[in-house]
């Protein structure tokens, strides 16, 4: 029973990941009918954000120490970063510290930058292009992009760790009335995924509530009739593919503190999230949280001891299994729209 | 720089002299020598076959940087590195049998496959007569096997399996790094020492053959000094958030936590694992510990703050010398060397491939010939010393190396960006060495040296 | 000829003299010349321009002509080369054996995924061939290690029993080779200050290359070829009309599985070596863009995509600066410098930045892959002979055979 509720808590959180990913994955479907291969690209750019951020923090005044000296017998630098010298030792040590949600005030504005200029670029010109092209175009960008990454960051992945009030876990079982050490869950992750929610309530309220989201809505039913109702669809859905960025982007920098980034982190999710993306039904909005947050699940139940016993090997293959058992008994996925990409 | 236009020593003199005639000549390549790509005396060519593309292409970078110090130095530039500190005196900067060291490289990609057609290129088209490099044991036991067959020398750089010079071990191939039973064997008296002697254990291994030797190996190595193994779950390879796998953990009554995970899993394992506060809590009454049987400067650096107290081994460290004293010799003088053409200490894959360099040069440089068999028979049974790791042996009965293991721990407070771990301690030899015939490394043979051709 | 009319009897006969042709084409180079780096005319690489083409050329059987976008097709890759290399530990080195079984193995892994696959189109489809071969990719990493030798590779050993063969006690290996005649030996011959090697081993994949070739040429011309297409252009007109088209995918996916068997055998039969990786869907997605950058449904276009990405694979990453310093050796240091410094980036280490930039290129100019560009190409030459015309009149599948297809 615990060791259940530990898996679901685990598979929220890694689901929050796949759902975020998803959710803009399919936006960007959803509205331009694009399928978008550089999306974990941008994810992974979202992360650099983190790490661009928080070295932009930690930028610093060197004094050299000449009374020390390092292992080549120079002088040791000593290192004072700018903000700690600005706004005093403390009040500059705690805004590095709080570098990784801080740094979404970076991440959204030049993650949405990337959008509009991916979509106005290059994207627009793949409109009317087979998918076959649009998959070669934006995985040649998802290289080029990770691959400058790599040119400036290496491939190393990079410590990002979250505020120091975040660190260690919540003991769930303590307060749940069972023994300590049950059921633990890191801080960070709570964060995470409440974070997770706030996003995918806010996507969905903005588009449920706004006359923007409504036009939206609409030209993704039907895009010729909202244009010939004389409305710029087009500028929309440029907003639209810079909030899908925004989206990966942020899921992308708060994620730093779990896994360090590095510059293939991108390719690692993009296979997942497209399976995830399937399994929720292509152009489904809601399918793509709901199957990201089941997939996350089924994932951590996966590796429970007991069951890697009954099935060696089933942690490897849990989610392509899965998808493929949900595409074999529905065949356009849990909530998808009939005729979707199934030419 | 002229090292294109010699690349190709074989066929210098002779196309010249074709061109010169314009007559046509046809004949096969096995018949121009005794062995695979033997150099015509203008130079010697090298093939360093490193991760450059892909997760370790880091550590890649700082085997080629070691690569270029190596051939740098045996060529007579720079400041001669740990030539001046090797116990063999053969070695004199006018590069190996009198050629001149040229060099290709080349991308292994981190994949079998991959390594492999580039390490075929380097024979095939560059004429190498050494292939060396790599950065996992599924590519070195790869390439490793294609020199066999091939009939050049494959001098491995980072590769910690067992398998290498067990069950896949070639007469053509050699191992200066250590192994997972050496971590093992070096890592179990500290850890009884630190941690006490009734402790148990949770693994977390990579679901690789590399990660299962290295888990067999701690295992026993662990067992023998009175742990418990609770349980050992294999994580996919593929794996990026470990936290399914860390959350049972402290529920299963274990006190002790071994993440058998190297690169990019290991500092994923790890941060999920500290960001589970493991490392803050109590179980049995005693501290929760983390171990990380295979450490690696850059697996520090990507882990940041999450190592310290870590306790792990490591092949080699840049400050082993100052700080163990001089049965270490060569540390300094390469690290000064490294640094001051880099500006950062070498990690321990650039000072074994450097190692492996100077090796195998001194070893055609004793043996008077390129040939394969050559090398083999001067390097099989060869003692030496001044290479950083005090004295060492290279065993004929499995080419590989015997030496002090260093056992390390991250730093609590570190003073700069390269002082990531401490050196707890440093195991002798005696305690680290197995006999060849060890059930771990049973298995294969390493039947004869081939020179190809 | 061979049942061909007479532009395809061309066709082929072109195709065949560059396969025969392919030690001086891809050796354009004199060897101390600076651009013997650029020399792609070693063994193992031309093997592979054959061997990944056959892949290509089976790829888009299944992807040219019905249009389904296969994200699993490494997967039958890997098997041919497991299979392979098992006939060549268990009965023999000679290759025959290890390359029947590989098409005979991944065709029925082929019938058996198609079937699964097939019952979905589109991108439902692409996801499902994708989740089966990455499930074949991680279960041969890790759980399948007895079968597969996971992380390292399925190798040769001394002690393999090889039944057919007299007992080995040189103490190596034996050599893949064809009744005798081993797999890799070469002739070279040089002239010229160039040297060309004729290595046994390519001329045993250019020949099978060719034949594969011969084949697909056949499908696309053939009735049932026909009836791929029209699975294509419209599935639902095909089915009121009373046809049914699986069937029809169905063949078309097997046999392009077992062209991609072949491809495997013969990588094994040339290398012994079957590493996992060889499934991974980076390796199905790089078939993919193999046949789409030489320009999907073209016949030679695929074969072009391979040798594209070879090349770029073996020779771009094999650029360091030392031999960009060689290269610009004549120029004055601060310009040799600074040109070293503007190309590093994108070779070395950095040759996946050069290839996907190129890729982008390529698809957003010449939307028809690399063939197009051909065409266009001859199309512009031909226009300014004869003056005006519509260069974008004549779009059909049937391929312009051009100098282009050397390489």
């Amino acid at each position: 029973m615990d060791t259940l509720l530990l898996q679901i808590l685990n598979g929220l959180d890694k689901g929050s990941a796949y759902a975020l990913i998803a959710l803009g994955l399919t936006l960007i479907f959803g509205t331009l009918g694009v399928v978008n291969f550089a999306h974990g690209a941008l994810f992974m750019l979202g992360s650099f954000c983190a790490v661009t951020f928080s070295r932009l923090l930690s930028l610093s005044s060197v004094k050299l120490d000449e009374t020390k000296l390092d292992f080549l017998g120079n002088p040791t630098e000593i290192k004072t970063p700018y903000v700690e010298a600005w706004f005093g030792p403390e009040t500059g040590a705690a805004i590095i510290d709080w570098a990784v949600p801080l740094s979404l005030l970076l991440a959204i504005p030049f993650m949405i930058l990337v959008g509009f200029v991916m979509e106005r670029g290059l994207i627009k010109h793949f409109y009317k292009r087979p998918h076959a092209d649009q998959i070669l175009v934006t995985f040649g960008l998802a290289i080029v992009l990770q691959e400058i990454i790599k040119a400036i960051f290496g491939a190393n992945p990079i410590p990002t760790p979250a505020p120091d009030i975040f660190k260690g876990s919540f003991d769930f079982g303590l307060a749940l009335g069972m023994d300590a050490n049950k059921i633990i869950y890191p801080y960070w992750r709570m964060v995470y995924f409440s974070f997770s929610l706030v996003v995918i309530g806010a996507v969905f309220s903005f588009l449920q509530f706004t006359t923007f989201g409504m036009v939206v809505r609409a030209g993704m039913a039907d895009r010729e009739t909202v244009g010939l109702l004389g409305i710029d669809i087009d500028k929309r859905f440029t907003f639209m593919f810079g909030i899908a960025a925004a989206v990966a982007g942020v899921a992308g920098a708060m994620y730093t503190p779990i896994n360090s980034p590095n510059y293939h982190m991108g390719m690692d999710f993009l296979v997942l999230s497209f399976v995830v993306v399937v399994v929720g039904g292509m152009g489904s909005l809601p399918g793509a949280v709901l199957a990201g947050f089941m997939l996350g699940i089924l994932e951590s139940f996966a590796s429970m001891n007991w069951i890697k016993d009954i099935i060696p090997g089933i942690d490897q293959i849990i989610i392509y299994l899965v998808a493929i058992i949900i595409l074999l008994t529905r065949p356009r996925g849990l909530m998808g729209r009939k005729g979707v990409m199934e030419e | 720089m002229s090292n294109l236009l010699t690349r190709r020593g074989l066929l210098k003199t002779s196309a010249i002299a074709g061109a010169g005639l314009a007559v046509p000549t046809i004949f096969t390549a096995s018949s121009a020598a005794a062995y695979t790509n033997a150099p015509d005396g203008s130079g010697v060519t090298l093939g360093f076959n490193v991760p450059q593309t892909g997760a370790y292409a880091d550590e890649g970078a700082d085997e080629l940087r070691a690569y270029h110090l190596a051939v740098e130095h045996l060529n007579g530039g720079g400041d001669g590195g740990m030539l001046s500190t090797f116990s063999s005196k053969t070695l004199d900067g006018t590069g190996i049998l009198g050629n001149k060291v040229n060099f290709v490289t080349g991308d292994t990609q981190t994949k079998s496959d991959a390594a492999r057609a580039s390490a075929k290129s380097m024979i095939e088209k560059d004429g190498a007569v050494m292939i060396t490099g790599g950065s996992s044991s599924g590519v070195a036991v790869a390439v490793q096997g294609l020199c066999q067959e091939a009939g050049v020398i494959f001098m491995a750089g980072l590769t910690h399996s067992n398998d290498t010079t067990g069950k896949d071990k070639k007469a053509n191939g050699f191992r200066h790094f250590f192994n997972a039973y050496m971590s093992a064997a070096a890592l179990a008296p500290v850890l009884a020492k630190l941690y006490g002697t009734d402790r148990n254990v949770y693994s977390l291994t990579a679901d690789y053959t590399w990660g299962w030797t290295q888990q067999e190996s701690i295992q026993a190595a662990t067992e023998a000094m009175g742990w418990t193994t609770i349980n050992d779950v294999r994580t996919p390879l593929a794996a990026t958030d470990f936290s399914s796998y860390i959350a049972p953990v402290l529920n299963s009554g274990a006190d002790v936590l071994v993440l058998n995970h190297y690169g990019g899993n290991m500092v994923n394992s790890l941060t999920n694992a500290v960001q589970f506060g493991l490392r803050d809590k109590m179980v049995n009454g005693k501290n929760f510990e983390i171990v990380v049987p295979l450490y690696s400067e850059l697996m520090a650096k990507g882990a940041g703050a999450n190592i310290a107290g870590i306790v792990g081994s490591q092949n080699w460290d840049w400050k082993l010398e100052n700080q163990m004293g001089a049965r270490y010799t060569g540390t300094n003088a390469f690290v000064q060397s490294f640094g001051a053409k880099y500006g950062f200490p070498p990690s321990q894959a650039a000072q074994t491939c450097y190692a492996q360099t100077l090796l195998y040069a001194d070893a055609a440089q004793r043996a008077g010939t390129f040939n394969p068999c050559g090398i083999v028979e001067a390097l099989e049974g060869f003692e030496f010393d001044g290479l950083g790791n005090g004295p060492t042996l290279y065993r004929a009965a499995d080419h590989q190396c015997f030496k002090d293991v260093v056992v390390v721990r991250g730093k609590e407070n570190p003073e700069n960006e390269f002082d990531l771990v401490e050196i707890v301690e440093v195991t002798p030899t005696e305690q680290v060495t197995y006999a060849p015939d060890n059930p771990m490394f049973a298995g294969g043979a390493l039947g004869q040296c081939n020179p190809g051709a | 000829m061979l049942g061909l009319n007479k532009k395809d009897t061309k066709f082929l006969l072109i195709v065949i003299a560059l396969t025969m042709l392919t030690p001086f084409l891809t050796q354009p180079f004199a060897e101390n010349s600076g651009l013997a780096q650029f020399n792609a005319g070693y063994p193992d690489l031309m093997q592979r321009f054959a061997i990944y083409g056959i892949f290509a050329i089976g790829f888009n059987i299944l992807f040219g002509l019905t249009g389904y976008l296969s994200f699993g097709h490494a997967a039958f890759l890997g098997v041919g080369s497991y299979s392979a290399v098992w006939m060549m530990k268990l009965l023999t080195v000679n290759v025959i054996p290890g390359i029947i079984l590989a098409i005979v193995v991944s065709g029925l892994f082929a019938l058996v995924i198609g079937y699964v696959s097939l019952r979905r189109s589109g991108i439902y489809f692409s996801i499902l061939t994708l989740a089966l071969a990455q499930m074949s990719f991680n279960l041969a990493y890790s759980v399948l290690t007895p079968i597969t030798n996971g992380e390292t590779g399925l190798q040769l050993a001394l002690d393999d029993p090889r039944i057919l063969m007299a007992k080995n006690t040189s103490g190596s290996l034996p050599t893949t080779n064809l009744f005798g005649l081993s797999m890799n030996s070469s002739a070279k011959w040089e002239v010229l200050g160039h040297v060309f090697t004729f290595n046994v081993g390519y001329y045993f994949c250019g020949v099978i290359a060719v034949i594969a070739f011969y084949i697909s040429l056949r499908i696309f011309r053939s009735p049932f070829g026909l009836m791929l297409r029209a699975v294509k252009t419209n599935q639902t007109r095909m089915s009121y009309t009373g046809l049914n088209a699986r069937p029809y995918t169905l063949a078309a996916f097997v046999i392009s599985g077992m062209y991609a068997g072949l491809a495997g055998g013969l990588l094994a039969s040339m290398d012994p070596l079957a590493g996992a990786e060889r499934m991974q869907w980076t390796a199905s997605g790089e078939v993919v863009i193999m046949t789409i950058l030489g320009g999907a449904g073209t016949l030679m276009g695929p074969v072009l995509g391979a040798g594209f990405i070879k090349y770029f694979e073996n020779i771009f990453s094999k650029i360091n600066d030392t031999v960009l310093h060689g290269w610009f050796n004549f120029l004055p240091d601060g310009l040799e410098n600074l040109l070293v410094t503007l190309i590093h980036p994108f070779v070395g280490k950095g040759w996946h930045l050069t290839l996907g930039a190129l890729f982008m290129l390529v698809v957003i100019f010449l939307p028809g892959g690399l063939m197009e560009g051909g065409q266009r190409i001859t199309k512009w030459i031909k226009n300014k002979r004869s003056g005006g015309g519509d260069p974008n009149s004549n779009k059909t599948h049937a391929p312009k055979p051009t100098p282009h297809v050397a390489e």
